[in-house]
C-alpha cells in the first residue's frame, strides 16, 4: 500500500511533504496541482515525519496542502525491444510522440510510456521448459533493427527459476506473457518482454568483470594513437567553451567502433541535439551500411528543461547502456556534459541547505561521480559472451580552469583524459586535445614505445618554442630548430584532422598504423639544411603535401603518388649514413 | 475570494514574509503600502510562512501593509497593440499610453520540445560586414555581445534592430542608463522601426526585482509572436545586470553562493532564457542577441563564462569594432555555403591576411625592417579596418564581398592570396584600362 502525504513547503523545485505510512528513499511520487495535473518527483531526504522531494517539473502553482501520492517504486526505466532509434527526455518520455500530443512545448505533467505497447516483435524462444535460469539469462530473442535483442529473465528476480513454459515462435507485443517460470516455492511468475529497472542501481547480472584491454577505435588519430580508450573504459573531455567538445563527441558517436551509441545530452544546447536528430538518419554506418540512427539512442535533456530531470538523464543513459551490454554488445555512452549534472546536484544541495564543499558543490560530489563512471566496464556474461559499456563524459569547467572540483573528481576515476585547450582551438588545431596535458591508462593500436618517442618530440618541440620566444630564432641551434619543426609537422599532419573533410574526418586503424609508421620514419631521419629559412620552407612544403596525402582515399593511386612525393622530398635533405 | 493579509512578519531587502494559507508557488500578490501599490510574487513557501519578492522593492513597506493574493502566476498581456509601445519589467506602460490587458500569456513557460525544432538555415542580414561576411548571424541563433562598459554596444544593437530583416523586434533593457533608454527609443522611433518593436525597459534607477522580469516578459511576448508565424529578434541589454540582480536576491534569501557570490543555478537560469531561441518547424522563429558586459574585460568571469557555454558563439566588441578573432558564429557554416560561392573564400582569405597584418604590426613596433610584403600588408590592414571593420559601414553582403575582392586586388597579386585559381578567374577584378 503506497503512502500519501501533503505539501508543507515549496522552494524552487524542492518540495517538503508531510507523510503517513512508509516512504522509501529515492521513491517516485506525484504531487497534484489543483488543476489535477500530477508532477513527478523523487524522494531525496527523509526527516522524521516529513520528506523532501525534488520535482522533475516547474513547480509554479503548487501550494501548501496539495496532496502527494507515493508510488513505492524507485525511479525506473522501461527495458525491452524498441528502445533504439528513439529520442527520450531525461525521464524516458519519447519526445517525438510528446510533440504529436502536445505540440511545440513540453507540457507539464505529461508522461508517456517509453515503449510502444502495440508493436509486435517476432519472438524466437531459446529456453525450454525445465531449464533452470537466473536473472539476466536468455529466454528468447527478437530482431531489433540490426541486432538480436535478447529477452532475458527479469533482472529483479532473485535466485534460480525453473522455466515452466515458453511461447512458441511468433509475433508478440511487449506486454504479452512470453514465458512462465517457477520460483523455489513453485510460485508461477509470468514474464513479459518489458521489464523495469531502477536507474540509480547498476545492473550486475554477469559472471565477472574483466579488465578493459581492447582499444575502441574512434578514427581520430590523436585519440587512437596517443590517448586511446579501451572498450569498457572511461574517459573524460574537459575544455573551455568553444574548444570543440561537442564536435569531438559528435564525430566519436559517428565513427566509434562499437555496436550501440547512447547520447545523453545533459543540460546542453537543444540545437546540437537537433543536428544529430536530422543528420544521423541520413548518415550510413560504414560497418553495417544501415543508417547510423539504427544503432543510436538519444536522451535529450536540454539546458532549458527542469534541472532535476538533468540528473536523471545520465542515469537513464547508463542504465539503458547496461541493458544492451547484457546482450553481449559493445555500448558507448557519451554524456555531454557531466558538469551540468554536477551543477544540478549543487542546486539541490543548496536548497536542502547542506553544508557546501568546494565552490558550493556538495561534499558527496566525488563519490557520486565515481560511482557513475564505475558503471562502465567489460563483463563476461553468464553465457560466456562479452559485452561492454564505455563511458565518455565531457566536462565544462568554469573559466576553462581544470582545477575546479568537477574536473578533479572526474580525473580521479577515469582511465583517459582528453584535455582540450583554448590555445589550440584558437589556432584552429582540431581536435584541440592538448597533447601535453592529456593522458591515458589504456593500450592503443600503435606500439607504445614508438608513441612515447613521438610524444617526446612533441614535448621537446614545445620546449624549443618556449626558448625561441626568449632568445629568438637566431639564438636557437639548428638541431633544436629542426626538432621544433618536426614536432610542428607531426602536430599538423597527424594530431590534427579536418572534421569537415569527407576523408580526413575519419582515419581507420589500418590507415593510422600505416601513416604513423611513415611519419615516424620521417621523424627519425636526420635532416640537413643550409639555413633556418630553408628548413622552414621545406617543412611548410612537406606539411602541405602530407596534408593532401591525408585527404585522398587510402591506398588509391593518388595516395601512392603523394606518398612517393613525400618521401622524395625527404630524401633530398636527409643525411646519408 | 482572494484573501487579504495585514500582517507582514519579516522584511529583508526586497523580500517580505507573510503568514498566509492556500497560497501557490509563483503566485502574484498586490502589496499596498503607504507608498503605493506594488506587485509581488511568491518565491518560497514554508508551512504557512510565505516569502514574496516585491517588484518595486520593500522600501516603504510597513508591517501592516496589505497583501492581497491574486491567485495566478505572473502573466503578460499579448496582442498586436503591444507593437510600438514601451513597458516596465512588470508590464506597466512607460510611455503614457493605455494599459493593455487582453489575452494574458504566462511568462517563463515550458521549454520547446527538441523534436519540434529544425536545423537553422536562414541568415539574418544586418548590413554590417563584420557580421554578414565574417560571422553570419543565423535565424534562431542565440548570441551574446561580449563587451566592456563604455563600448557602443547599445548603438550596435540599435543598428542591428533597424536593419535586420525580421517581423518583430522585442527589446529588453536591464539596468539601462536612462540616457541609453532614451537613445534606443528615439533611434528606433526616428528610423521608423518603433512600429514593429516592443520595448520592456528597466532602468538603473528602477527597483531591482523588475530587472529580473525583463528577459522573461520579453521572451514570453517573442514566443507568442513566433508561434503565430512571425520572425522575432530579441535584443537584451545587459545580461550581466540581470545576473547581478539574481545575485542580489539570492544573497538576500541567504542562499549559499557558488562562484563570486552568484547563485549555484546561474547556468540554468541563463540557459532557460537563451534556450528560448528557436526555429519552429511550422511557425516563426526567435533570434536572441544579448549584450553581456564583462567586468574587468575578463571572459572567465562567471557571467560571460556561463553564457559562452550556452550560446552559439559570441561577438567581441572592443574599441568600437567587432573583433574578428575571438568572435565566432557557430552556426555560420549552416548558411554561408548558400549565399554566394565566394563567401567562404573571402571570409577566410581576408581574415588570414588581417592576421598577417597584425603580426607585421608587431614586427614593426619592435623595429624590424619592413619588406615589400610587409608594406602591402600594412596598407591592406588599414584599409580593411576602415572599410570593413568600422561599425559605421553599412552595405549589403553582396556589396561587401565585391568590396573585399576590390581591396584584395588593390594590394595583392592573385597568387599571393592563396585563393584557388577557379575563384580568381571568376571573381578577381579586372585591371581597368
Amino acid at each position: 500500500m503506497a503512502s500519501i502525504g501533503k505539501i508543507t513547503g515549496v522552494n524552487g523545485n524542492l518540495i517538503r511533504v508531510e507523510f503517513s505510512g512508509p516512504v522509501i528513499q529515492n521513491e517516485v511520487a506525484y504531487a497534484a496541482l489543483s488543476s489535477g495535473v500530477k508532477l513527478k518527483c523523487e524522494v531525496i531526504r527523509i526527516r522524521g515525519d516529513y520528506a523532501e522531494l525534488q520535482v522533475f517539473e516547474d513547480t509554479t502553482g503548487l501550494k501548501a496542502g496539495d496532496p502527494v501520492e507515493f508510488t513505492g517504486e524507485l525511479l525506473s526505466v522501461e527495458l525491452g525491444p524498441g528502445l533504439l532509434t528513439q529520442v527520450f527526455d531525461g525521464l524516458q518520455n519519447p519526445l517525438p510522440r510528446l510533440a504529436e500530443e502536445s505540440g511545440f512545448f513540453l507540457e507539464r505533467g505529461k508522461y508517456l510510456q517509453a515503449l510502444d505497447r502495440e508493436k509486435k516483435w517476432s519472438f524466437t524462444p531459446k529456453a525450454k521448459s525445465g531449464d533452470k535460469l537466473t536473472a539476466g539469462e536468455t529466454l528468447g530473442v527478437v530482431p531489433e533493427g540490426i541486432f538480436e535483442h535478447r529477452i532475458m529473465l527479469p533482472f529483479k528476480l532473485r535466485g534460480v527459476y525453473t522455466v515452466e513454459s515458453v511461447v512458441p515462435a511468433g509475433d508478440y507485443s511487449v506486454e504479452e506473457t512470453i514465458a512462465v517460470v517457477l520460483d523455489a516455492d513453485g510460485q508461477k511468475i509470468p514474464v513479459q518482454m518489458l521489464q523495469t529497472w531502477p536507474v540509480k542501481l547498476p545492473i550486475k547480472h554477469y559472471a565477472e568483470r574483466l579488465k578493459p584491454t581492447e582499444p575502441m577505435v574512434t578514427q581520430q588519430r590523436i585519440v587512437d594513437t596517443f590517448f586511446p580508450v579501451a572498450r569498457g573504459g572511461t574517459y573524460c573531455i574537459p575544455g573551455p567553451f568553444g574548444a570543440g567538445k561537442t564536435v569531438l563527441q559528435q564525430l566519436t558517436s559517428r565513427y566509434a567502433d562499437v555496436d550501440i551509441v547512447i547520447l545523453a545530452a545533459c543540460g546542453e544546447r537543444a540545437g546540437e541535439v537537433v543536428e544529430t536528430l536530422v543528420e544521423f538518419p541520413e548518415l550510413h554506418d560504414p560497418r553495417t551500411g544501415k543508417s547510423l540512427m539504427e544503432r543510436t539512442l538519444i536522451i535529450a535533456n536540454t539546458s532549458s528543461m527542469p534541472v532535476a530531470a538533468r540528473e536523471a538523464s545520465v542515469y537513464t543513459g547508463v542504465t539503458l547502456a547496461e541493458y544492451y551490454r547484457q546482450m553481449g554488445l559493445n555500448v558507448l555512452l557519451l554524456a555531454d556534459s557531466t558538469s551540468r549534472w554536477a551543477q544540478a546536484l549543487r542546486e539541490m544541495s543548496g536548497r536542502l541547505e547542506e553544508i557546501p564543499g568546494e565552490e558550493a558543490f556538495p561534499a558527496y560530489l566525488e563519490s557520486v561521480i565515481a560511482s557513475f563512471y564505475e558503471r562502465g566496464g567489460v563483463v563476461r556474461l553468464k553465457d560466456g559472451s562479452v559485452g561492454s559499456v564505455t563511458i565518455g563524459g565531457t566536462v565544462s569547467p568554469a573559466g576553462g580552469n581544470f582545477e575546479e572540483p568537477v574536473t578533479q573528481a572526474t580525473l580521479k576515476v577515469v582511465g583517459a583524459f582528453h584535455g582540450l585547450s583554448r590555445e589550440r582551438s584558437d589556432q584552429r588545431r582540431f581536435p584541440a586535445i592538448n597533447p601535453m596535458d592529456s593522458w591515458t591508462k589504456y593500450e592503443g593500436i600503435i606500439p607504445s614505445e614508438k608513441v612515447q618517442i613521438a610524444h617526446q618530440i612533441l614535448s621537446m618541440g614545445v620546449d624549443v618554442n618556449q626558448m625561441m620566444k626568449v632568445v629568438g630564432e637566431e639564438g636557437t641551434s639548428m638541431d633544436d630548430f629542426i626538432t621544433y619543426l618536426k614536432s610542428e609537422y607531426l602536430d599538423a599532419v597527424y594530431l590534427q584532422q579536418d572534421a569537415y573533410h569527407d576523408i580526413d574526418a575519419a582515419s581507420s586503424s589500418e590507415r593510422q598504423k600505416y601513416l604513423f609508421d611513415k611519419i615516424y620514419e620521417i621523424l627519425m631521419t636526420s635532416l640537413s639544411f643550409k639555413n633556418k629559412e630553408e628548413a622552414r620552407s621545406f617543412f611548410l612544403k612537406l606539411t602541405q603535401i602530407t596534408k593532401d596525402w591525408n585527404r585522398v582515399e587510402f591506398e588509391s593511386s593518388e595516395f601512392k603518388e603523394l606518398e612517393a612525393q613525400v618521401f622524395k622530398s625527404v630524401l633530398e635533405v636527409s643525411i646519408h649514413a | 475570494m482572494h484573501k487579504v493579509y495585514h500582517r507582514i512578519e519579516r522584511i529583508t531587502g526586497s523580500v517580505i514574509t507573510v503568514k498566509a494559507e492556500g497560497v501557490s508557488y509563483q503566485e502574484l500578490a498586490q502589496v499596498k503600502s503607504p507608498r503605493g501599490v506594488s506587485l509581488a510574487r511568491v518565491i518560497r513557501i514554508d508551512k504557512d510562512m510565505v516569502d514574496l519578492q516585491v517588484f518595486e522593492g520593500a522600501r516603504g513597506v510597513s508591517t501592516d501593509s496589505q497583501v492581497r493574493f491574486i491567485g495566478k502566476p505572473m502573466e503578460i498581456p499579448f496582442s498586436e497593440s503591444l507593437l510600438g509601445r514601451v513597458f516596465t519589467g512588470s508590464g506597466e506602460p512607460r510611455d503614457n499610453g493605455p494599459r493593455i490587458e487582453e489575452n494574458p500569456v504566462e511568462i517563463g513557460g515550458p521549454s520547446v520540445n527538441p523534436s519540434k525544432r529544425i536545423v537553422p538555415r536562414n541568415m539574418v542580414r544586418t548590413g554590417i560586414p563584420m557580421i554578414d561576411v565574417f560571422n553570419t548571424l543565423v535565424v534562431s541563433q542565440k548570441l551574446p555581445i561580449f563587451s566592456i562598459a563604455g563600448e557602443p554596444y547599445n548603438q550596435l544593437l540599435a543598428r542591428i534592430a533597424l536593419q535586420a530583416e525580421v517581423d518583430v523586434i522585442v527589446l529588453g533593457g536591464m539596468g539601462l542608463k536612462y540616457d541609453d533608454y532614451l537613445y534606443l527609443r528615439d533611434f528606433l522611433e526616428e528610423n521608423g522601426a518603433l512600429s514593429r518593436s516592443v520595448m520592456f525597459v528597466h532602468t538603473a534607477s528602477d527597483p531591482i526585482v523588475e530587472s529580473l522580469l525583463v528577459p522573461d516578459v520579453s521572451l514570453a511576448v517573442a514566443e507568442k509572436f513566433a508561434t503565430e508565424g512571425k520572425n522575432v529578434l530579441v535584443l537584451l541589454t545587459d545580461m550581466t545586470n540581470f545576473a547581478d540582480a539574481m545575485k542580489e536576491i539570492a544573497i538576500t534569501m541567504e542562499q549559499i553562493p557558488s562562484n563570486r557570490g552568484y547563485p549555484g543555478d546561474l547556468y540554468s537560469q541563463l540557459a532557460s532564457r537563451y534556450e528560448k531561441a528557436v526555429d519552429f518547424d511550422t511557425a516563426g522563429s526567435i533570434t536572441i542577441l544579448a549584450v553581456t558586459t564583462m567586468p574587468g574585460d575578463d571572459v572567465t568571469h562567471p557571467v560571460p563564462d556561463n553564457t559562452g557555454y550556452i550560446t552559439e558563439g559570441q561577438f567581441y566588441l572592443r574599441k568600437g569594432r567587432i573583433e574578428p578573432f575571438g568572435s565566432l558564429s557557430r552556426l555560420k557554416q549552416q548558411v554561408n555555403g548558400d549565399t554566394r560561392s565566394d563567401h567562404r573564400t573571402i571570409m577566410n582569405t581576408m581574415i588570414q591576411l588581417y592576421a598577417s597584418f597584425k603580426e607585421t604590426l608587431e614586427k614593426e613596433s619592435m623595429g624590424f625592417r619592413m619588406s615589400a610584403w610587409d608594406q602591402k600588408l600594412l596598407k591592406y590592414g588599414v584599409r580593411f579596418e576602415k572599410e570593413m571593420m568600422d561599425l559605421t559601414v553599412n552595405i549589403s553582403l553582396e556589396k561587401a564581398l565585391d568590396l573585399g575582392w576590390q581591396i584584395l586586388a588593390d594590394y595583392f597579386e592573385p597568387e599571393e592570396t592563396g585563393i584557388p585559381t577557379k575563384m580568381i578567374q571568376e571573381y578577381w577584378p579586372k585591371k581597368e584600362g
